[in-house]
């Protein structure tokens, strides 16, 4: 670190700092820097904008050029919606079925969380906004044969895709993933097939993030994240990990309570975004 | 590979423990895994470093003299300044001299806001108040609906309205004492701290309600945006407290202890699980003992004293110590520790529990499917069999793995373990205070914590059972039995 004029110890310690506020990670951010630094050193990057486009380079590499569209091909098509509680499944549920309705798909939802009170009536409300037929069960059935019963609804109705609600659940309780992993295999009993599961994840989340990726994607094979509540003063710094660790891309980016808060999720943006308010001097 | 705080102070615990002396780079070693422990945890940047700061100063200094050695001293700083950083005593939520006491709940969206006020409401119910809960979450769909289910399920009135929050608020407030309630939990939207209208809403529905406690509540999986979030609901409204929620995952809460060092906010109660009762007022100094490794004894003796009939539980004892404890008393004791709720979320209780099961990885599952095994199992015997097993031969074996649904295997284990235990609760009485060798390829030092560790454990005549940590307390069941629950392989 011969030209550090404008590089310096405080300038390194800036950028940790930005990435560790961001829930980027102690490991991840450590790993980043130390392979800024013998970067910086071997090209002789002078100065911090240098070494910010370095950081974005080595970010977007991370992050990769991963396929992050959602699959489609059963008869219907299952989408499972997994993660812990409260991060916004019903929610995500009920802003992407408008955005498949509008085009131009029927979509039917399957109320799977029996769980939580009144779940289903909140899903109830959102598949009215777009038109979406629901199917539920009583409270405290058994979800599997909630999904199993949409599948065979959108089959004999001609619906091509059917988004499957599941209660949340704490990753740590064998019990209630072992009952997902059910719920992901029922979906297949009858004409659907599960195309995509998506692994709904908070932006306010921390490190426990990667910790929960890992957890449900051993028990139901999860194809993408829905990374919610982005709109927010949290980052989700932690999906990086995410993708590095297991290799889950994430797909959709919630950004607000509207039917239209939900994007594709755009890698350029979400690294700018990283670095928004706290980028080093 | 993330470990929880408590899993990674072990590891430094251990390594500061064994040396006599205590130079300069050790603490700069300890304190670098406290840092990565710390962030880890989602402990707030700053926080960490104002740790670090404090805990180099002391163990650095001068006080690293007297009756412990160097080791122990750390451990002691650390778990002081923790402990420190949490606040000293639980929360006090005295009655209002005129009711209705007036509870507000505010934070982000999905943080478990609504759960919160019907478990808050129930905890006030249980202590003879009369509450009401007050539905101002008009925002999310069918909030008002959850709100009202929960509240038919523990028996408290729901009031709400289709119009808007702060007139909701109000109209509340008038049913509380129309109804004569003496209580009021007023649930609310949740909303980004960010947005301004939304913040400019609650302030306005505080205005209205004036409430005596206002809580935040915020989820124990937050990073470390939990300190800007708690700053700008504080700012707003004049927090109180905090109720801290999902705290049975594995998510290592360092949200609360920033909160709490940054914003002042201390944490006034855990949500601890799914259900309605899964809620208890939260004890700084236990979670600043659970993050070091040394488990909440207090609460688990508590839950203990609740469900357990004492003088049942000491005959049990005194029979394991005079090692004729039967299969029969570890039957009852596995249901009494059953009615204390489901075993998973007490292990995490248990001092030298959580890391021991964390060192064997997969290889230890205790939940509850087990200990059904296990229950079968020895339900499926005659009393002749629980009270000898050694009776048990081939054809008993194949008659009990039928009537239980379980292979001749598992009884083999059940019995041979169950054996080893009971000899050693023999040679235990015989002697008086454990001072046992870990004996099944247990790391070193993995259960002795509590009893080396500077924080006094409450002890309980005929409830101190040796074997988890050398004087934890596990009322009415001995740290070994728990290997009969897990798969532990033997070493």
């Amino acid at each position: 670190m011969r030209n550090s004029s404008s590089i310096d110890d405080s300038t390194w310690e800036g950028l940790a700092d930005a990435l560790l506020l961001a829930d980027v990670g102690v490991v991840t951010t450590d790993a980043l820097v130390d392979g800024l630094r013998k970067q910086v050193g071997r090209e002789g990057v002078a100065d911090a904008d240098g070494l910010l486009r370095l950081l974005k380079v080595e970010f977007l590499a991370r992050l990769g050029d991963a396929d992050r569209n959602l699959t489609l091909g059963g008869e219907p098509s299952v989408w499972l919606f997994v993660g812990v509680n409260g991060v916004g499944k019903t929610t995500t549920i009920g802003k992407l079925g408008h955005r498949e309705s509008v085009a131009g798909h029927r979509v039917v939802f399957a109320a799977g969380d029996t769980f939580r009170a009144a779940a289903a009536d909140q899903l109830s409300l959102w598949a009215d906004r777009s038109g979406s037929a629901v199917v539920r069960g009583a409270e405290g059935a058994d979800p599997s044969s909630v999904v199993y019963d949409a599948v065979a609804h959108a089959a004999s109705r001609g619906a091509d895709l059917v988004l499957a609600d599941t209660a949340g659940r704490i990753h740590t309780k064998a019990n209630l993933m072992d009952e997902l992993s059910k719920v992901r295999r029922v979906a297949e009993k009858g004409a659907g097939t599960v195309t995509e599961t998506l692994l709904v994840i908070d932006a306010t989340t921390g490190q426990n993030g990667l910790v929960q990726a890992r957890q449900f994607a051993e028990a139901v094979d999860v194809t993408g994240i829905v990374l919610t509540k982005l709109d927010g003063s949290a980052r989700g710094g932690i999906v990086v990990a995410v993708q590095d660790d297991l290799g889950i891309p994430v797909k959709l980016v919630g950004v607000g309570e509207g039917v239209d808060d939900l994007v594709p999720f755009d890698p350029e943006e979400f690294v700018d975004a990283l670095f928004a308010a706290d980028v080093p001097a | 590979m993330f470990e929880s705080l408590t899993n990674r102070f072990d590891g430094i615990l251990r390594k500061v423990r064994g040396k006599g002396r205590l130079g300069p780079d050790d603490v700069d070693e300890f304190l670098r895994e406290v840092r990565v422990a710390l962030l880890e945890a989602d402990v707030h940047l700053e926080v960490v470093r104002t740790l670090q700061d404090r805990i180099r100063e002391r163990a650095v200094g001068a006080e690293l003299a007297g009756a412990l050695n160097p080791g122990q001293q750390v451990v002691k700083i650390v778990l002081e300044e923790l402990t420190e950083i949490l606040g000293g005593e639980a929360v006090r939520l005295p009655y209002a001299s005129k009711p209705p006491t007036v509870v507000l709940l505010a934070g982000l969206q999905g943080a478990g806001k609504t759960t919160t006020a019907a478990k808050l409401a129930r905890w006030y119910k249980a202590r003879g108040r009369n509450p009401i809960l007050i539905g101002a979450d008009l925002q999310r769909p069918a909030a008002v609906e959850q709100l009202r289910t929960l509240g038919d399920r523990i028996g408290v009135p729901v009031f709400s309205e289709p119009s808007d929050p702060v007139a909701v608020a109000r109209a509340g407030l008038a049913e509380a004492a129309r109804l004569g309630r003496d209580v009021v939990v007023c649930d609310t939207a949740g909303r980004l701290a960010i947005d301004d209208d939304l913040m400019a809403e609650v302030a306005e529905v505080s205005g209205v309600l004036e409430p005596h406690h206002t809580f935040l509540v915020i989820d124990a999986m937050t990073g470390q945006d939990a300190v800007s979030t708690a700053e700008a609901f504080h700012a707003r409204l004049g927090l109180d407290a905090l109720v801290l929620t999902k705290l049975d995952g594995d998510a290592r809460g360092g949200a609360a202890l920033s909160i709490k060092e940054v914003v002042g906010c201390p944490v006034a109660f855990a949500s601890t699980g799914e259900g309605l009762e899964d809620f208890e007022t939260f004890h700084p100094d236990r979670l600043a003992g659970r993050i070091l490794g040394m488990g909440d004894v207090e609460t688990l003796i508590e839950k203990a004293e609740e469900t357990f009939e004492k003088e049942q539980a000491e005959a049990a004892a005194a029979r394991m110590l005079e090692g004729t404890f039967t299969l029969d008393d570890f039957l009852d004791q596995i249901r009494a520790l059953r009615q204390m709720g489901p075993i998973s979320n007490l292990m995490g209780m248990v001092p030298g529990m959580a890391q021991q099961m964390r060192n064997a990885d997969a290889d230890v599952d205790v939940d509850d499917g087990r200990i059904d095994r296990i229950e079968g199992i020895i339900s499926s015997m005659t009393p002749a069999e629980r009270f000898d097993p050694d009776i048990i031969d081939g054809s008993r074996r194949a008659r009990i793995a039928r009537g239980s649904g379980t292979q001749a295997g598992e009884i083999n284990q059940l019995v041979k373990q169950f054996r080893e235990m009971r000899k050693m609760m023999k040679q235990m009485g015989g002697r008086g205070v454990a001072k046992k060798k870990s004996r099944k390829g247990r790391k070193a030092g993995g259960g002795r914590t509590t009893a080396r560790g500077p924080v006094p454990v409450d002890r309980k005549k005929g409830l101190s059972l040796p074997g988890l940590g050398d004087q934890a307390s596990v009322p009415g069941l001995p740290s070994d039995s728990l290997d009969l629950l897990g798969d532990r392989p033997k070493g």
